[in-house]
C-alpha cells in the first residue's frame, strides 16, 4: 500500500471530505496562504478558495464560536486551533456552547463540528505551545475526543469525526506529524469509539495513547529479545471510549501499564485505571495497575529536561519489565 | 412619544406587536409569581420593561430568519412566535416544554422555528451568531439572523473577537445590544453609553445606531435598516436599544445598586404605555380595543400557566437521553 505522512493523511482526510461534501469547511488561523501553522492544509485554499477556507485573524473564541454556530445550521465545519494551548481561549464556546446545546434543548438540535488540534511536546516550544490537555475535554459530555496514533487512524478517524453529528476534539500529536505509514487513497472512515489492539502480547498489556502508541511499540520490540511479550492497545477515542477491547487485553496477560504523555494527576490513565479496575479484568489481575505519565510539571524547554518531561521508550521498557518481574 | 413613525407599520402588525409585548409581560409576570409560590424552581431572569427592544427588533424578520437570544430572552422567543403553554412548560420543567424541562428560563430555544437559543453564558451566543451567518451565507439563503445580547456583553473579548469576524467574512447578522443599563450590578455608564456603544461599530467597519429601546417603533426602524442591509449582501450592523429592566438581575437581586426613584422614573417611560398612547392619539385605536388585546394575552399567560401545571414531568429514565446526536 501507498505510504504517506500522518500529517498528509490529516490533509487528505480533510480534502477528501471537502471534494465529497459541500457542508464541509475549514475555519482557523494561518490556514489559507500559509497552509496552516504545521502544514495541514497546505494548498487547500487553492483547490477550494476563500469561500471554504476561512482563514481568520487572532480570534480562538470567535472562530469556535463561528463554528458551532454553523454547525447548529447545517454545516459541518472544521476548526483549527494552532496549538492544544489555546483550546483555554476556545473552551468557552467547545465546552458551554458545542457540547451542551443538544442535550440543553432537549435533543433538538446537533452541532456536528470537528476541532482539529495538535498537542504533546519534544518540539522545544516550551510552556505554552507543548501541552496535552486532552482529558479535560474527556471530562465534557457532549464532546468527543479523538487521538490518532498512526497516518492509517489519522486519516479514517478523521472522516469518522467529520462524518460524525457530534462535536468532536480531534487531537493530532506534532511528532507524529512526519511519520510515515501504509493509508488507502480511497475514502474510509474508522467509527468513533473502536479500540484497537496494534501488536499482540500475552505477558503485559500496555494501553496507549497518540504519540505513546508508537513508544510502547518500540518498546514491545526490545522487550520481545528479554521474551517479554507485551500486547498494545490504542483506545484511539477516549470518549467515548470502547473499554471491551482494554478489559479483554487485561484480563489475557494479567498485567497493565497504562501509558500517556499528559501529567499523571488528572490525566486519562485514572479513567483508564477505573474502568480496568471497575470491571471483571480486576479478578485476573497479577500485578497492580500502573500508570506511566508524563511529569506533574508545566512543559520545560531545555532540550534534557523537555526529554524527562515524558515517557520515552526507555521508560516504558523499564517499567514494563519491572511489571512482569513483579517489582512493582 | 414616540420618534418613529407609527403610520409605516399596518394595522394588524400595529396590533400584534401591542399583543407580543403584552404577551411577554404577562408571561413574566406569572412566571415571577410561580417563582414566588414555589411552582418554577431555580432562578430567571425577567425583562419586564424592555419588551419594545425584544418586539420591535423580532418584527422585522421573515418567519424563516433566525435569532441567537441570551439569559433574559424571555420576550425574544416570544416574539418569535414561541407557542406560550410549550414555553411555559420549559420553565416548570416538564416533559413537553421547549427543552424536554432539560434547559428551563435561560436556554429556551425552538432551533425548527429559528430560535436557535437562549444562552446562560453572557456574551456566548455572540461567536455563534457569525457561525450562523457563515452558514446561511455558504448555504446560498437570504435569511438573516439577530444576535441579541446585553450591555454586560459588550465588554466581553467574545464580543471583540466576534465584530472583527463578522465584518471579515460580511455575514448576514443583526447585533442588536440591549442596554438595559447593569450587567447584573455594573452599571453600564461606569464605562460606555448606548451612543459610545454604538459607536464602536463604526471602528470594527460595519455601520452602528443607537435607538431609544423604550421606543417600539424607532427600533423596528432602525432594526430593519440593519436587516434589509443584511439581506441584501450588505453585510453585518449593530443597533444599541437603550432601555431598562424594572425587576433585579435574577431572583437573588437585592436592588443595592440603584434607587426606586430610578426604577421609577423608567417605568414613567414604559415603553408598552408609551406605545399605547400613540396608537390611540393617531386614531389607530381607541383604549377599549388595546384593553381587549392586553386581556387576550394576559388569558393566553393563564391558558399557559395551567397547561404547564397540568402537563407531566420528564421520566427519569430518559435523564441520559440527548447528551449525544446519533
Amino acid at each position: 500500500m501507498r505510504e504517506i505522512t500522518y500529517l498528509e493523511a490529516v490533509r487528505e482526510a480533510m480534502t477528501q471530505e471537502m471534494e465529497r461534501d459541500e457542508r464541509v469547511f475549514l475555519i482557523g488561523e494561518d490556514i489559507g496562504a500559509y497552509g496552516g501553522a504545521f502544514g495541514a492544509s497546505f494548498g487547500m485554499l487553492e483547490q477550494f478558495g476563500p469561500e471554504r477556507i476561512l482563514d481568520t485573524p487572532i480570534t480562538e473564541l470567535g472562530l469556535t464560536g463561528a463554528a458551532t454556530g454553523a454547525a447548529l445550521v447545517g454545516m459541518r465545519p472544521i476548526a483549527e486551533i494552532m496549538f492544544m494551548d489555546f483550546t483555554t481561549l476556545a473552551s468557552e464556546q467547545l465546552v458551554n456552547q458545542a457540547a451542551k446545546l443538544r442535550f440543553m434543548f432537549g435533543g433538538k438540535a446537533s452541532v456536528p463540528m470537528v476541532l482539529r488540534t495538535p498537542g504533546g511536546s519534544g518540539t522545544g516550544a516550551a510552556e505554552h505551545h507543548s501541552q496535552s490537555l486532552e482529558n479535560w475535554f474527556v471530562h465534557i459530555p457532549g464532546l468527543k475526543v479523538v487521538m490518532p496514533s498512526s497516518p492509517y487512524d489519522a486519516k479514517g478517524l478523521l472522516i469518522g469525526a467529520i462524518r460524525d453529528n457530534n462535536a468532536v476534539v480531534f487531537v493530532e500529536h506534532k511528532l507524529l506529524y512526519k511519520m510515515k505509514g501504509p493509508v488507502p487513497e480511497e475514502l474510509y472512515e474508522i467509527p468513533l469509539g473502536t479500540s484497537e489492539v496494534k501488536r499482540e502480547g500475552k505477558d503485559l498489556t500496555i494501553v496507549a495513547t497518540s504519540i505513546m502508541v508508537q513508544r510502547s511499540l518500540a518498546a514491545a520490540e526490545q522487550l520481545a529479545e528479554e521474551g517479554i511479550e507485551v500486547e498494545v492497545v490504542d483506545p484511539r477515542t477516549l470518549r467515548p471510549l470502547d473499554p471491551k477491547t482494554i478489559i479483554q487485553s487485561v484480563i489475557k496477560t494479567g498485567r497493565v501499564l497504562i501509558v500517556h504523555e499528559a501529567v499523571k494527576t488528572g490525566g486519562f490513565g485514572g479513567e483508564l485505571a477505573a474502568v480496568i479496575g471497575e470491571s471483571k479484568a480486576f479478578g485476573y489481575l497479577d500485578a497492580p495497575i500502573v500508570r506511566l505519565a508524563g511529569k506533574d510539571i508545566p512543559i520545560p524547554y531545555n532540550r534534557t529536561l523537555e526529554y524527562h518531561a515524558v515517557p520515552q521508550i526507555e521508560n516504558i521498557v523499564a517499567k514494563a519489565r519491572d511489571i512482569v518481574q513483579g517489582k512493582v | 412619544m414616540l420618534e418613529g413613525k407609527v403610520e409605516s407599520i399596518s394595522k394588524a402588525e400595529a396590533a400584534e406587536m401591542l399583543r407580543l409585548m403584552y404577551e411577554t409581560r404577562a408571561f413574566e409576570e406569572q412566571a415571577e409569581k410561580s417563582y414566588m409560590m414555589g411552582k418554577i424552581h431555580g432562578t430567571m431572569h425577567l425583562s419586564i420593561g424592555q419588551e419594545a427592544s425584544a418586539v420591535g427588533s423580532i418584527s422585522t424578520l421573515e418567519p424563516d430568519d433566525y435569532i441567537l437570544g441570551h439569559h433574559r430572552g424571555h420576550g425574544l422567543c416570544i416574539a418569535k412566535g414561541a407557542d406560550l403553554n410549550l414555553m411555559m412548560a420549559e420553565f416548570y420543567g416538564k416533559e413537553v416544554g421547549y427543552c424536554r424541562g432539560r434547559g428551563g428560563s435561560m436556554h429556551i430555544a425552538d432551533v425548527s422555528s429559528g430560535n436557535l437559543g437562549a444562552n446562560g453564558v453572557v456574551g456566548g451566543g455572540i461567536p455563534m451568531a457569525v457561525g450562523v451567518g457563515i452558514g446561511l451565507k455558504m448555504r446560498g439563503t437570504n435569511r438573516v439572523l439577530i444576535s441579541f445580547f446585553g450591555d454586560g456583553a459588550a465588554s466581553t473579548g467574545a464580543f471583540h473577537e466576534s465584530m472583527i469576524l463578522a465584518v471579515l467574512f460580511q455575514v448576514p447578522v443583526v447585533f442588536v445590544c440591549e442596554n438595559n443599563q447593569y450587567a447584573m450590578s455594573f452599571a453600564a455608564d461606569k464605562w460606555t453609553t448606548s451612543e459610545r456603544l454604538a459607536g464602536f461599530a463604526e471602528q470594527y467597519g460595519m455601520p452602528g445606531t443607537a435607538a431609544d429601546g423604550n421606543d417600539i417603533v424607532a427600533v423596528r426602524q432602525k432594526v430593519q435598516v440593519a436587516v434589509d442591509r443584511a439581506r441584501s449582501g450588505g453585510g453585518p450592523s449593530l443597533v444599541v436599544n437603550n432601555t431598562y429592566r424594572y425587576r433585579g438581575h435574577s431572583k437573588s437581586d437585592r436592588n443595592r445598586y440603584r434607587t426606586q426613584d430610578e426604577i421609577e422614573e423608567w417605568q414613567r417611560n414604559d415603553p408598552i404605555l408609551r406605545y399605547r398612547k400613540v396608537l390611540v392619539s393617531e386614531g389607530i385605536f381607541d383604549d377599549q380595543e388595546l384593553d381587549a388585546i392586553k386581556d387576550a394575552a394576559y388569558e393566553a399567560i393563564e391558558k399557559a400557566r395551567q397547561f404547564a401545571e397540568d402537563s407531566p414531568e420528564p421520566a427519569v429514565d430518559t435523564i441520559l437521553e440527548g447528551v449525544y446526536a446519533p
